[in-house]
């Protein structure tokens, strides 16, 4: 009793808890030192793209670092209901006749034009006049670019430019959900027929969902197998589970394409054993039955490595246990084995779903237009569009749902239950 | 109600897993109801698989396994309403001990208060009252092995197997565990089959024993006649210690024979030797042979002591006699004990009916 609340002192009269610190320190900073490397590693590869990624995502200084002079003019702006004061129009002109000289008054009007359609019309028009220096300085410059064009006269022009005063947007975010900021600020719906990002949000989680319930479904005889087979037939089972993965990827989907295709050795064996007439050959391949198998196919070890980690450490007497206490070989399945496989199923499940929902060359390759994810959008603007703000946006969008996926499993399972291996 | 001498039946059993090797010969062993009964022997010897296929979940390869005159081979593991203990325990890790014991009545759909009586009443017996709710990890080995002999017992099945249940346990609570489970057995009277490799277990808690090697039951004795009357030299050797000499029967009559050994020629009692000219390995515990011997003996030799083991109860002497320096003398640790010193010369007397002449090793 008295120990706990005394102090103890080594034999040389140092508190305990000082020269415990003390003979531990070293330790510490070996350890420390020899987890840095790592940790450097992480933190250049891992942490700074995704905040880099982020800060893209969310990026909308370009406008603002072109008029500066509009948005310090735009403060004393104070009647949104009106056109804005001269100074405005002053100071809108002045920060385009830098643009001008800079030649950079094209991206302008294009990024306006995305907040306003019709902008880069009357742009142009001021462009021109500024070319021919139609634009007297000395006079109302206000009334100058009014009749340039009609939409000068348009207080919901102004209101755009306004719009992208802020640095930062969260208008690629709402892009990718199908939404957008409308003119009066409010939130909106693009039409319905050009929602596709929602589609294909959609799809991605029903396509990952169906992937982890196939793979569940087949890995789980597998590991079942792995697990209790003789060690000499194990092994073999082993690799033929491994195979997959000491195959490029790109080889295994292109097999699949081979097998799957309408002239394909699959369909060629359906009409064969006169499953399906030769004239009437079923598409297996460039929508989503091709993403599936593939998918289900590549994904498989992912689901079989956990499951066969825990199953290989459940005691075989404990079947023979539940039998013998007279459990018919159902009930002791699923009241004693089952349960005690769950870690692994978390595990595989989650493995698998994590790695299906970000999946990106099998559905581009043998998904065709019903089979791709969002994965393969995300890569179409890195690529095609060049919009990387929005590609960042849609990554980051992918990351919060599986950071949403695992907190939902960890409220429901536990994450501590999770066994990888 | 009188009992049945054949509850359990071996009828002629065979086992062969892989076709070429028989695990166990021939196998014919009949268990009385309520008896208590080990199957003992090395590893290897098929006493495991004998269980696991009264058990259900091996089937012989020859032969039939009754149960109360029924046929069982054909009937699967979950219908036979055998209680098991496995060697591990085999708890459910995931059920609480209450769990664990229900389980067996659960799938027997019996009514929940019904549950609660025999759960209550099964941890009683194995004096664990208030561990229902515990996990089998929360529990020390002892205690696990109670629930697992807990739970074979709480469907109240006709026979019990054992599979070496206590083979994970350290000493002090083996022999304890020992005392506990053949006083369950005492009290409730069920037809207990207990597998082991460890003698002492086996002569502490059975009312018989049948000696396993090579596949074939080689003795089938209660204890005391196990030990004090092994029929061949691997039950002499397996049980207890016993010394050895190998020799040649040089002359039988009824109930002595004549074994000469390599130089010199000792009495023995003749048990599976039948006439002169035969190989014989006489065998003789260390207790029976007697330090110079007050009454007269029928055989009396000197011999030299080569070491002295003091082992608290007793000492062990270890000495050179017969041309053998491997011959073990057991002597109690008494006051009037006399002193035994290495390299003295000690006279040795035993008499020839117990050192028997079994088969040649």
């Amino acid at each position: 009793m008295s120990s706990e609340t005394k102090q103890i002192l080594t034999t040389d009269g140092i508190p305990l808890e000082v020269s415990l610190k003390k003979a531990e320190k070293k330790n510490k900073i070996k350890a420390f030192l020899l987890v840095a490397p790592l940790l450097l590693f992480l933190v250049i590869t891992y942490i700074f793209p995704i905040g880099d990624m982020f800060m893209r995502s969310v990026d909308d200084r370009m406008v603002t670092n072109m008029l500066p002079k509009t948005f310090k003019a735009m403060e004393k702006w104070e009647n949104l209901e009106e056109l804005p004061p001269e100074e405005v129009y002053r100071g809108f002109y002045e920060d385009y006749k830098v643009l001008v000289e800079k030649q950079e008054h094209g991206k302008l009007g294009q990024r306006l034009n995305k907040e306003k359609n019709g902008f880069n019309t009357i742009t142009k028009r001021l462009f021109r006049q500024i070319k021919r220096n139609k634009i007297d300085e000395s006079i109302s410059i206000k009334e100058q670019i009014n009749k340039i064009h009609k939409r000068w006269r348009n207080v919901e022009f102004w209101l755009a430019i306004k719009r992208t005063a802020p640095p930062y947007t969260m208008a690629k975010y709402l892009k990718g959900m199908d939404m957008y900021v409308a003119s009066d600020g409010s939130i909106a719906q693009v039409e319905q027929d050009r929602r596709i990002h929602r589609i294909l949000w959609l799809r991605t989680l029903e396509i990952a969902f169906f992937v982890t319930l196939f793979s569940f479904f087949m890995g789980y005889p597998i590991a079942h197998l792995l697990a209790t087979l003789p060690m000499k037939y194990s092994n073999l089972l082993m690799i033929c589970v491994l195979l997959p993965f000491w195959t490029s990827l790109l080889v295994r989907t292109a097999s699949w394409m081979i097998l799957l295709q309408q002239q394909g050795v699959v369909n060629d064996f359906f009409v064969m054993i006169g499953l399906v007439g030769d004239d009437n050959r079923p598409e297996m391949m460039y929508n989503k039955v091709g993403t599936y198998v593939a998918m289900t196919q590549i994904l498989l070890p992912f689901m079989v490595l956990p499951l066969y980690s825990v199953m290989k450490t459940i005691s075989p007497s404990l079947m023979r246990a539940g039998k013998s206490l007279g459990g018919t070989p159902f009930v002791a399945f699923w009241k004693v084995y089952f349960p005690l496989t769950i870690p692994g199923i978390g595990a595989g499940c989650l493995l698998v779903f994590i790695l299906a929902i970000g999946y990106y060359i099998t559905p581009a390759l043998v998904g065709g237009a019903s089979g791709t994810l969002i994965s393969n959008q995300i890569a179409f603007h890195m690529k095609t569009t060049l919009d990387w703000s929005f590609a960042s946006a849609m990554g980051l969008m992918l990351l919060t749902g599986v950071l949403v996926i695992y907190w939902i499993y960890n409220k429901l399972v536990g994450v501590d239950n999770i066994k990888l291996g | 109600m009188s009992k049945n001498p054949e509850f359990v039946k071996f009828d002629k059993v065979d086992k062969s897993y892989d076709g070429k090797v028989l695990v166990v010969k021939d196998l014919q062993l009949d268990i009385a109801e309520g008896e208590f009964i080990t199957m003992l022997g090395p590893s290897g010897s098929g006493k495991t698989t004998c269980l696991m296929m009264l058990a259900g979940f091996e089937t012989p390869t020859h032969g039939e396994i009754l149960l109360d005159g029924n046929i069982i081979s054909n009937i699967p593991p979950h219908k036979r309403g055998i209680g098991m203990v496995f060697q591990n325990y085999a708890l459910f890790p995931h059920m609480t001990v209450y769990e664990n014991l229900a389980f067996p009545l659960r799938v027997r759909k019996v009514e929940k208060d019904e549950i609660d009586k025999k759960v209550d009443k099964a941890l009683s017996m194995v004096s664990l009252n208030g561990f229902e709710t515990r996990m089998p990890a929360q529990l020390s080995g002892g205690q696990q092995q109670r629930v697992a002999v807990a739970r074979a017992l709480v469907f109240d099945p006709a026979v019990v197997l054992m599979d070496e249940p206590l083979g994970a346990l350290d000493k002090n609570l083996r022999e304890s565990m020992q005392y506990e489970i053949k006083h369950i057995h005492e009290s409730i009277g069920v037809t207990v089959v207990y597998v082991t490799h460890d003698q002492s277990e086996a002569l502490t808690m059975s009312n018989r024993i049948a000696v396993f090697n090579d596949g074939k039951v080689q003795q089938l004795s209660n204890p005391a006649e196990l030990y004090e009357k092994p029929v061949n030299s691997f039950v002499a050797e397996f049980i207890g210690e016993n010394n050895t000499f190998n020799g040649e029967i040089i002359d039988i009559d009824k109930d002595k024979c004549k074994v000469k050994l390599a130089n010199s020629e000792i009495l023995a009692n003749p048990i599976s030797v039948k006439s002169k000219g035969e190989k014989t390995t006489v065998s003789l515990r260390p207790e029976r042979a007697l330090i110079n011997p007050s009454e007269k003996m029928d055989n009396m030799f000197t011999g030299k002591i080569e070491e002295v083991i003091y082992h608290g109860d007793h000492t062990r002497v270890r000495l050179n006699l017969l041309g053998s320096s491997e011959f073990i003398l057991k002597v109690p640790n008494s006051t009037s004990n006399l002193e035994l010193k290495v390299s003295q010369d000690i006279n040795i007397g035993w008499n020839s009916v117990d050192a028997r002449a079994l088969d040649p090793k």
